[in-house]
């Protein structure tokens, strides 16, 4: 017999008073939380040290429920507070966890500088291929010929490959998951946590609200199996092979795993310099 | 296989705990578990859903890998390991 219980492993990092979350019945969202809590759990990250940032959008609801030092920031603005976060406390380990819609379309901007300057923070981007939140609208990562509210035919736009940019923009780690991939994706997230530097997890996330039932996917378990059907592992490509397209494999993996001095080591070497003079 | 030591070999079965009221009914759980030994239940939670429940004719099919805690997007099931010590297969 299965046992009845009212508490779960994980809520001594959850609000669980705000346990059910608002999220619809299998949203990915509820499993990126879990591989997180898991992962600084099994790290033993100490939550005094850890603030999580969001921005806005379903996404962001994810650093509320958190019971750490979170922050809720204005529409595609989690990367420059998280930024300014670990230049004041280098101590902190800063993680943004915020949709496609947050970091890539107004956010972008912000995405890609932190990455070129190589800022020691980690970025989960959840890419669900639209913006669900405000009813399922066309966005950067929007699959090109696919539905959405605003793209009743089709979509006609190239959408980004985040991975690809990610990488273009100078990130020292970059992998690719989906929610299927739920002991990979907290593997990987445990990597990016202990790595210094940039880092960026891509998570292919389904969204059967307002993505999927527009995309012959009306059940999340629909989107799910096209994940184990569909995904294949290949680690270490280069992420300009790995676009997303209707239709065609979800290429996962760990492309990119580099070293390269953070803008912390460099503000310090800086002020070495200065001093001596 | 037989090795030129005697190990004993641990027989490892998994307790399955649900949060009922926390269940959303997206059959993660019942779809992906490697035995299957999950199947939704008759029975409605305070939202309207049905929630998962143990296969009864196998209790200890379950293996404890924990892939069903992984996968549920709602903190409704978890897994406790057990081990038993069965002595060599
Ligand atoms: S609208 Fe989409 S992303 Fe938002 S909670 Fe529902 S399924 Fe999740
Ligand atoms: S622990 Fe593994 S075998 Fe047991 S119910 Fe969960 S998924 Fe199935
Ligand atoms: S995965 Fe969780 S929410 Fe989904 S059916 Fe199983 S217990 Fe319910």
């Amino acid at each position: 017999m299965e046992i009845n219980a009212t508490q779960h492993p994980m809520d001594k990092y959850l609000r669980a008073d705000r346990i059910p979350h608002i999220w619809c019945p299998g949203c990915g969202l509820g499993i990126v939380l879990n591989a997180f809590l898991r992962a600084i759990d099994e790290l033993k990250i100490d939550l005094d040290k850890l603030a999580v940032v969001s921005g806005i959008g379903c996404t962001g609801r994810i650093a509320g429920y958190i019971n750490t030092d979170s922050y809720h920031t204005t529409h595609g603005r989690a990367i420059p507070f998280a930024t300014g976060l670990k230049l004041a406390n280098p101590e902190m380990k800063v993680v943004v966890i915020s949709g496609d819609g947050d970091l890539f379309a107004i956010g972008g901007n912000h995405f890609i500088h932190a990455a070129r300057r190589n800022i020691d923070i980690t970025v989960i981007g959840v890419n669900n291929y639209n913006y669900g939140m405000t009813g399922g609208q066309l966005g950067p990562t929007t699959p090109l010929g696919a539905r959405t509210t605003t793209s009743p035919y089709g979509n006609i736009e190239h959408p980004f490959n985040l991975c690809h940019v990610a990488h273009a923009a100078g990130a020292v780690y970059v992998a690719r998951w989906t929610v299927l991939h739920a002991v990979r994706l907290k593997n990987s997230i445990k990597e990016a946590l202990q790595k210094k530097g940039f880092s960026f997890i891509e998570v292919i996330a389904a969204c059967p609200t307002t993505y999927g039932r527009r995309n012959k996917m009306p059940d999340a378990l629909d989107e799910m199996r096209f994940y184990r059907e569909h995904s294949v592992i290949k680690h270490g490509i280069d992420p300009a092979e790995a676009n997303i397209e209707i239709g065609k494999e979800i290429i996962v993996g760990k492309f990119v795993d580099i070293e390269k001095p953070t803008f912390n080591d460099a503000v310090e070497e800086l002020k070495r310099k200065v001093k001596k003079k | 296989m037989t090795y030129w030591v005697e190990e004993k070999e641990k027989n490892v079965h998994g307790r399955v705990y649900i949060i009922k009221d926390r269940c959303k009914q997206c059959g993660f759980c019942i779809e992906f578990c490697p035995q299957g030994v999950l199947k939704q239940s008759e029975e409605f939670n305070a939202k309207g859903y049905h929630p998962p429940k143990l296969v009864e004719t196998d209790e200890k099919k379950c293996m404890g890998c924990g892939f069903c805690q992984m996968i549920c997007p709602d903190f409704a099931i978890f897994v406790e390991r057990e081990e038993e010590e069965d002595g060599k297969k």
